[in-house]
C-alpha cells in the first residue's frame, strides 16, 4: 500500500491557499507522467521538487537537493557504512 | 527509479546487517505495525538474517485485515441495493464477510468499481448521476486525508450522488490497547512510515514514556528497515527508551499540518470495531454532522449487524501478535490465497498472505 518512491514534479497548478481551485501537479518517473492531487501535501512543491504519493495524493514534498541527499545517504549506507553515519544515527535531529 | 532497487538487496546492506548482529545484546521482541513493512521484511529476506534473540511479530497494520465482519456485511448489503454502486481499493474485493464477499455480490450484478484513489470514485460518480456512489473508506491516517479532500472536492463541485462509508481508523489507540493486554509482551515498535508522515513521529511519545516501549519510525527500503531494527536493539540494550526517526526524508516530528487540518475539518473521532480486537474507544473517524450529506451511514440509514467471526480463523490473535499463522490449523490447508477464510489471507499486506507467499519455512 505504501510506496516510498519520490516522483519529480514537472508542472504545478492551483492556489495552495484555495482548495476550490484544482490543486494538481504533473509528476514524472522514468518518463511516465501522471497527475497527482496537492490538496494535502505538507509543503507546496515547485517544479523540480520531488513528491511522495499515496492513493493519488502527494503527501510529502522534498526539494531536489534533499531527495538526492537522502538517496545518497542510503547509497553510502549500503556501500560502506561510514562510521559517522552509523554511530550516532541521529539523523532525525533537524 | 532504478537506483532505489539496489538498496532492496540484502547483500548490499551487509555492513548494516552485521551491525544489527552486534546491536542485539539483550533478547527483544519487536512489533512491525505496518502491513507494508511486513511485506518488505519478507520480500527482502530480512527474517532469514535476524540475530538470535530478536523476534519480529506483525501487528494490526493491515487496514483490510482489521475491517470487522459486520462492516464487510454492511458493505456487501449496500452493494446489493438497487441504484447504488460502490468504489473500493482492490484488496477489499475478496474479503469474506459472514456470508460471502463483494466479489460474490459483483457476480450477482452489484456495481463495484475498483479504484486507485477516492478521487477516481468521485469522477465515476459524476459520470453516473442517476446512481449513488458509495466510496468504502478503509484505511489509516495515510488514507484519511485523501478521503477528506475528496469529500471537500465533492462539496465544492456540488456533487450530490457521492458519499463515503467511513471505517477509517487511527493507529495509536489500538497500540495502546495492545500494550494494556498482559498476554502480549513487546519491547519495541517499528513505527509505520507513511502513517507517521501524517501524524508525526511525536505521536508515539506517550507509548515510549508511559509504556517504556522503544519506538523507531522507519521507511521501506532494506537499509531503512535494518537501521530501524538497529536503533530499537540499541535502545533496549542501553535502556534509553525514546522515539527515534530514521525516516526523516519523509517523516517530521509534527507530521503534515495541511493533511491534519483537512481531516479535522471533515472527520471527528468515534468508537470503532476492529476485527479481532473488538471496539476500541476513539479509534475511528466518523464524518462530522456538517458534512452528513456525504455520509453513507446517514444517507442510506445503515445499521451494523452483530459481530460474527469465521469459524476457526485466528486472525484476531495474529493481529495482536500473540500467534503466528503457523499456529492456525487452517493455514495453507483449508485457507489459502486462492480460497481465503479470513482477511489476513486476502489482503496483499495480510500476515497470513505474507507467510504463505514467502515464509512457509520460517
Ligand atoms: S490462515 Fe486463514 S483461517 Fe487461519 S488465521 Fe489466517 S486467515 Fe484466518
Amino acid at each position: 500500500m505504501c510506496l516510498a518512491i519520490p516522483m519529480r514534479v514537472v508542472k504545478v497548478e492551483g492556489d495552495p491557499d484555495d482548495f476550490t481551485t484544482s490543486q494538481i501537479a504533473t509528476v514524472d518517473a522514468d518518463g511516465i507522467q501522471k497527475e497527482v492531487r496537492l490538496d494535502i501535501v505538507d509543503h507546496w512543491p515547485q517544479v523540480g521538487d520531488y513528491v511522495i504519493i499515496h492513493a493519488g495524493f502527494a503527501i510529502h514534498s522534498l526539494v531536489e537537493e534533499e531527495a538526492k541527499k537522502n538517496l545518497e545517504l542510503l547509497k553510502q549506507l549500503a556501500d560502506t557504512m561510514p562510521e559517522e553515519l552509523l554511530s550516532p544515527l541521529n539523523v532525525n535531529e533537524e | 527509479m532504478k537506483h532505489l532497487d539496489e538498496y532492496r538487496d540484502l547483500e548490499l546492506v551487509k555492513p548494516l546487517v552485521e551491525e544489527l548482529q552486534r546491536a542485539v545484546t539483550k533478547p527483544l521482541r519487536v512489533m512491525e505495525v505496518c502491513g507494508s513493512h511486513t511485506m518488505a521484511i519478507f520480500r527482502n529476506g530480512l527474517r532469514t538474517v535476524l540475530p538470535q534473540g530478536m523476534e519480529l511479530v506483525s501487528g494490526p497494520g493491515c487496514p483490510v485485515c482489521v475491517t470487522s465482519a459486520p462492516h464487510m456485511d454492511a458493505f456487501i448489503g449496500m452493494a446489493d441495493r438497487p441504484g447504488v454502486r460502490v468504489a473500493i481499493f482492490g484488496d477489499l474485493f475478496r474479503v469474506p464477510g459472514s456470508n460471502g464477499s463483494l466479489a460474490n455480490a459483483s457476480s450477482r450484478g452489484a456495481k463495484i468499481d475498483i479504484v486507485y484513489s477516492p478521487m477516481d470514485a468521485l469522477e465515476i460518480a459524476k459520470q453516473h448521476p442517476d446512481q449513488l456512489m458509495v466510496f468504502l473508506g478503509v484505511g489509516f491516517e495515510t488514507t484519511t486525508p485523501g478521503i477528506a479532500a475528496t469529500i471537500m472536492a465533492a462539496k465544492v463541485q456540488n456533487v450530490k450522488n457521492f458519499v463515503v462509508f467511513s471505517t477509517q481508523k487511527t493507529m495509536p489507540p489500538p497500540l495502546i490497547a495492545l500494550l494494556d493486554d498482559p498476554e502480549l509482551k513487546i519491547d519495541g515498535l517499528l513505527c509505520p512510515g507513511h502513517v507517521s508522515s501524517i501524524i508525526g513521529a511525536g505521536a508515539y511519545e506517550p507509548l515510549a514514556k508511559k509504556y517504556g516501549l522503544a519506538c523507531v519510525v522507519a521507511g521501506f527500503e532494506t537499509a531503512d528497515l535494518v537501521k530501524g531494527l538497529i536503533m530499537l536493539a540499541r535502545q533496549v540494550a542501553t535502556g534509553d527508551i525514546k522515539v527515534e526517526n530514521v525516516y526523516p526524508r519523509v517523516v517530521s516530528w509534527e507530521g503534515n499540518p495541511r493533511a491534519q487540518k483537512m481531516v479535522d475539518e471533515i472527520f471527528e473521532p468515534a468508537d470503532m470495531e476492529w476485527r479481532g480486537l473488538g471496539v476500541i474507544p476513539g479509534s475511528g473517524l466518523k464524518i462530522r454532522d456538517k458534512y452528513s450529506d456525504f455520509d453513507a451511514e446517514v444517507r442510506l440509514d445503515i445499521k451494523l449487524p452483530p459481530s460474527q467471526e469465521a469459524k476457526g480463523c485466528m486472525c484476531g490473535q495474529i493481529l495482536k501478535g500473540i500467534n503466528t499463522p503457523k499456529d492456525c490449523p487452517l493455514f495453507a490447508k483449508r485457507c489459502t490465497p486462492a480460497s481465503p477464510i479470513g482477511p489476513c489471507m486476502v489482503s496483499s499486506e495480510g500476515t497470513c498472505a505474507a507467510y504463505h507467499k514467502y515464509g512457509q519455512d520460517i
